[in-house]
């Protein structure tokens, strides 16, 4: 219980809330970006065409079999050491988060679209809109509520992985939380459970949120 | 966490690869870092006490105190960047850094893929135990078992030249500490600038060996054939012998965590020279 004071001592808590600051701005915009080009890859990934299909589909391969961990260090040291491109540790974060999360969407919204029973596209004609219509007044919107669930699900989950980026010098929440359990390593032992008990709450009052959003959504439009 | 390793020796083999086609990023000359005014340093932010952040925010330690001086001796600002033991070297062969100042022991085949100042600190095995079945010496430990980290010098060491004694090994030095306090082994090795400090906030647990094994030196590094760096870091440390800067180092951020039971000439090289 005495090693609990460690969280208050000094800056401690600012510096844990601007760690969880760090965490939020990297995954915020990675999400955002990761919704509107996913939205866009997941219409691809409906279509025929089979380069677009072979593009798409090795896109996908390659986010899911790549440890994210070894795409930040392609991208962060890779980028450097090949083209001389000196990315900062923020930068290299939004690309690979943005380059996997689009992926991931773009496989969530390809589901949600092609689980539509074939009978409301062809209704919609039936009815005379054209494939533009159809795609907006009928497909995308009963997509999107379906997509829901896997999309909350993809979001929270990148909010956690961003602790990935500790390894490309950026500090977020999690690093912080190292920092000050070892910098009170020896007066204060115990500190861990403590720290790690204060980001794990971070953590959760950021992503709970998210959840309740999303199930007042599914709600609303069930 | 041997998963991440495994994945970071295949990134590294998979970079090396690309490198070896392709132009390398070339690290700055100190000229190019006087006309932009700030020195990259990489150092620890969460090894106390060489490399940390206090309460406030603010960097610390053995190494930070050097950094400051280098930094300040060149007259230009300083920019220290947060590394981890297993990217410390990419950070200088991708040029993200000037210099790398993470306790970084030279051992040759890192020499052979950074070039390393000279020494401003050098570290050998320690052996902590508790005080009812102290152990002394090497002949004591034979037949025990001794809790060690994987991948630590202290692993290589035992199994290269003890293979009577059994080793117990863990993933994290928080688990090998643990482990001797609830008795799971008869003692624990590691550098003996870790148990040092470790025995100190444990009483009932003493280090009856204090050096053990090679002597390794722990040494700035900078981007291979970076030589004006290398020389200007050179230059410092040999400077700085003369008003015993490195023992004043220790005063600032050692001697707080060792205490009156070490000897700073046993981990403080002055000038370069390993006695």
């Amino acid at each position: 219980m005495r090693d609990l004071a460690v969280l208050f001592k000094g800056n401690n808590l600012q510096r844990l809330l601007g760690g969880l600051g760090v965490t939020l701005e990297l995954s915020l915009v990675s999400v955002a970006l990761s919704i509107v080009l996913g939205l866009l890859a997941g219409v691809l990934m409906t279509l025929k065409n089979p380069v677009v299909r072979a593009v798409m589909r090795l896109w996908l391969e390659t986010v899911r079999i790549v440890p994210q961990l070894v795409l930040l260090f392609l991208v962060y040291f890779g980028m450097a050491k090949t083209f001389n491109l000196q990315l900062s540790g923020e930068a290299a974060a939004v690309i690979v988060f943005t380059f996997w999360g689009a992926g991931e969407m773009g496989d969530l919204v390809r589901g949600a679209i092609t689980s539509i029973p074939v009978h409301q596209r062809e209704s919609s004609a039936a009815l005379g809109l054209t494939r533009g219509q159809t795609w907006r007044f009928v497909l995308l919107p009963q997509a999107a509520r379906r997509l829901i669930p896997q999309a909350i699900n993809l979001t929270t989950r990148m909010i956690k992985t961003t602790s990935l980026v500790m390894l490309i010098g950026v500090v977020e929440v999690l690093k912080v939380g190292s920092q000050i359990i070892d910098a009170a390593r020896y007066d204060a032992p115990q500190g861990a459970v403590w720290v790690y008990g204060a980001v794990f709450f971070l953590y959760f009052f950021a992503c709970w949120p998210i959840s309740l959003a999303a199930g007042w959504l599914e709600k609303r439009w069930a | 966490m041997k998963k991440i390793f495994a994945l970071i020796i295949a990134l590294i083999l998979t970079l090396s690869l690309i490198t070896a086609a392709s132009a390398d990023a070339q690290a700055r000359t100190l000229d190019e870092i006087k006309e932009s005014g700030k020195l990259v340093i990489g150092v620890f932010s969460d090894k106390k006490p060489f490399g940390y952040v206090d309460e406030y925010g603010e960097y610390q330690g053995y190494d930070v105190y050097f950094a400051r001086r280098l930094a300040e001796d060149l007259g230009v600002e300083l920019e220290l960047v947060s590394v981890d033991a297993p990217n410390r070297v990419e950070y200088l062969t991708s040029a993200k850094v000037d210099i790398i100042l993470a306790n970084f022991t030279v051992t040759p085949e890192r020499a052979e893929v950074v070039d390393f100042a000279l020494p401003y600190m050098k570290v050998a095995l320690g052996v902590v135990s508790p005080d009812a079945a102290l152990i002394t010496s090497v002949e004591d430990l034979r037949g025990k078992t001794l809790i060690v980290s994987k991948g630590t010098t202290a692993e290589t060491w035992f199994t290269a030249n003890e293979p009577d004694v059994n080793l117990l090994k863990f993933d994290t030095y928080t688990e090998t500490f643990n482990a001797l306090l609830d008795g799971r082994g008869d003692a624990l090795s590691t550098d003996n600038t870790e148990v040092l400090a470790w025995a100190i906030e444990n009483p009932g647990f003493t280090v009856g060996i204090e050096s053990l094994g090679s002597l390794d030196t722990i040494a700035p590094a900078v981007q291979k054939g970076n030589d004006t760096v290398l020389a200007y870091i050179n230059e410092e440390i040999q400077k700085l012998a003369e008003e015993q800067f490195f023992h004043a180092d220790y005063d600032a951020t050692l001697k707080d965590v060792y205490g009156d039971a070490v000897d700073p000439d046993n981990l403080v090289v002055e000038g370069g020279v390993v006695e």
